[in-house]
């Protein structure tokens, strides 16, 4: 599903190049849930949004469903990310005047889906998540977890190929992380391919596979016993 | 493009955000209706300062006769030319860009006396536009007019040496006044800016003045008035056509020889009226550059409203790209809301600002303000302008937020 290979990443800060990524190799199959481990500023964040064709590397090949991801312009970037990728982000990146409904159906509209149908989508996805009862309620009426939920809805709406979650549970309180975690077992388990970037030790254990990343390069790579977030709540 | 997903899209956006909508709507629209103003103003002050100047400005032609100094077919020099009526007729006739006219009959010097008091004073007939050619504006009462002549009233305006002179400080409107045995009903009073010596003269019908004088229908001169044009030299060759034609006309009829200058005279004060042309004309620029300039300070605050809208959604651009959003429809998205915003509001604007120059425009009658107004297309096209404007000006910075990396609009501070 994901194939990289020696992706290197340098920031530009005034004179100064900082090389935030050195040479990175890995590779995630259909279906896989990989947390992204590391101290903060080892780069997770940056990897996450080359993956998501956010952000471009400096160097090196990345391949996405065997689609080669390499100088698009911004109309097939925007297409690939619409059709290929869901974002889940840590402060939920929720639109504050549109209903979590609202919300969830945007990614459709940008399939060019008829509203009706659109709507439809977006309700069995609030169901999925549970929040069927908040659809008509905006961002600020909803519990960091409730907008969390409502943002994995978001990312599932548009059918992707890839969820890309960074640091998802980093503003909820650990029983709220874990329930979030679980419903993204859940959603794994229906065969969804999940990256979680994160730098808590047990949101990775939630995972089947960590990747451990410092100063730039992978430096540890292993299948792990996934823990069950139900078991915790 | 103007799809009815992207009207509905809109609606809502525009409806959940009412605040940031109503605010832009109040600034373009309050922006629209003080330029409308401001534009409605300078007209105003364009007619008060038109008003002030018109009769220095108008043109004025005044003919009268003279002796000749050549021969012309068996006829001596020396001669003395007399108008009458015909002449007057036969000069008016085929000139229908006149505006004002009238012939005159006078007598140098006359007692005029009421009860006790009397003078000297000089007798004009004359008709109803003769108050144009001179200067003379009325203070009481009115002017002569077409009855007076019609009728051969013994009305009279007198000038406002003349009512010092006999009424001192009382009215002499309706009071009858004594001219070589005749009580002449006294209808008007004028001043003009010619001062004492203008002021002691004394008004009435051309008609009664040839039967009381018994000048029959003689005439001593005749003067006209030619439209106001908006350019100097128009306006010179115009009058100087005109006078070229009377003069051929008068000369063959009264066989005055072509080539003589003093068997008539014609007096032209368009030369004179260069400078306040010129003034007219540097105030119409003057104007148009406020215009100019209150567009321009409309236009700018239109994009600066736009500019601060596209900043505050920089966010939400940012997500919107992430969720698959390509530039374009982000460019459009933002423009069609504001265009949509901007045209709504510029109208009410508009309107407000339009009812507010039709009801009240009318009532303004100051010296250098009169009847402030504007032209609907004008003012549509400047609604117009501002909103082409503000989509131009609108486009950049969307643009700028469509091309901005979606991680750079995401990041947490
Ligand atoms: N746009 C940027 N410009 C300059 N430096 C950046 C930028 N984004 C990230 N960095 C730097 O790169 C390093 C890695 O950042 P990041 O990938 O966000 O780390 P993590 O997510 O692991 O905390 C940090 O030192 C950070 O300061
Ligand atoms: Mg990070």
């Amino acid at each position: 599903m994901i194939e990289i290979k020696d992706l290197h990443k340098s920031y530009q800060i005034g004179k100064n190049s900082l090389h935030v990524l050195k040479g990175i190799n890995f590779s995630v199959k259909e279906g896989e849930l990989v947390s992204i481990m590391g101290s903060s500023g080892s780069g997770k964040s940056t990897l996450l949004n080359i993956l998501g064709i956010l952000d471009e590397a400096d160097s090196g090949s990345y391949n996405l469903d065997g689609v080669p991801i390499k100088n698009l312009n911004e109309r097939i970037a925007a297409n690939y990310r619409n059709k290929f990728l869901g974002f889940i982000f840590q402060s939920f990146n929720l639109i504050n005047y549109k209903s979590a409904l609202d919300n969830v159906a945007l990614p459709l509209y940008y399939q060019g889906i008829s509203r009706g149908e659109r709507t439809d989508r977006a309700m069995s996805y609030l169901e999925k998540v549970g929040l069927a009862d908040w659809a008509s309620h905006k961002p600020n009426e909803l519990s960091g977890g409730q907008k969390q939920r409502v943002a994995i809805a978001r990312a599932l709406a548009s059918q992707p190929k890839v969820l890309l979650a960074d640091e998802l549970t980093g503003a909820l309180d650990t029983k709220t992380s874990y329930e979030i975690m679980d419903l993204i077992q859940q959603i794994n388990d229906e065969g969804k391919t999940i990256l979680v970037v994160t730098h808590e030790e047990d949101i990775a254990q939630m995972t089947k596979r960590i990747v451990h990343l410092k100063d730039g390069v992978i430096i540890n790579d292993e299948k792990v016993e996934q823990v069950r977030a139900i078991e915790n709540v | 493009m103007f799809s009815l997903e992207r009207w509905q899209e809109i609606f809502e956006t525009i409806s959940k955000n009412k605040l940031r909508t109503f605010l832009t709507g109040v600034s373009v629209a309050s922006g629209i209706f003080i330029l409308i103003i401001l534009l409605g103003v300078s007209v105003g002050m364009q007619n008060g300062i038109e008003k002030q100047f018109q009769n220095d400005a108008s043109n004025i032609i005044n003919i009268y006769p003279g002796y000749t100094t050549l021969e012309y077919k068996g006829l001596n020099p020396k001669r003395r030319i007399q108008f009458t009526n015909e002449d007057y007729e036969l000069a008016l006739g085929d000139k229908e860009e006149v505006v004002h006219k009238s012939s005159d009959f006078q007598i140098w010097s006359r007692l005029i006396s009421y009860k006790k008091e009397f003078g000297s004073y000089r007798i004009q007939g004359v008709m109803p536009d003769f108050q144009y050619l001179e200067n003379a504006s009325i203070i009481e009462g009115r002017f002569i007019n077409q009855l007076d002549l019609d009728h051969l009233e013994k009305h009279i305006i007198i000038g406002n040496r003349v009512k010092k002179d006999l009424f001192k400080d009382n009215s002499p409107l309706g009071e009858y006044i004594s001219l070589s045995g005749l009580n002449f009903k006294v209808v008007g009073v004028y001043t003009d800016p010619g001062g004492d010596r203008e002021e002691a003269r004394v008004y009435i019908p051309l008609t009664t003045a040839q039967v009381v004088f018994g000048a029959g229908i003689n005439i001593r001169s005749m003067g006209f008035t030619l439209p106001k044009v908006d350019d100097y030299d128009e306006a010179l060759a115009e009058s100087n056509k005109f006078t070229a034609k009377i003069e051929r006309q008068l000369k063959a009829k009264l066989l005055v020889n072509p080539l003589d200058t003093s068997g008539i005279f014609i007096s032209n004060n368009i030369e004179n009226t260069k400078e306040i042309y010129q003034l007219i004309s540097a105030m119409k620029i003057f104007f148009w550059f406020v215009g100019i300039a209150t567009l321009l300070a409309g236009i700018i605050g239109v994009s600066n409203i736009m500019l601060i809208i596209v900043k505050e959604r920089t966010k939400e651009i940012g997500i919107r790209k992430a969720l698959g959003a390509k530039p374009m429809s982000i460019v459009a998205m933002v423009l069609h809301e504001s265009v949509f915003v901007t045209a709504f509001s510029g109208l009410i604007g508009l309107i407000l600002a339009l009812a507010l120059l039709e009801f009240v425009g009318p009532m303004v009658e100051l010296d250098f303000l009169i009847n402030p107004s504007v032209n609907f297309n004008i003012a549509m096209t400047t609604v117009v302008i501002l909103i082409v404007a503000g989509a131009v000006a609108g486009f950049f910075p969307a643009w700028r937020g469509a091309k901005i990396k979606p991680i750079d609009a995401l990041r947490d501070e």
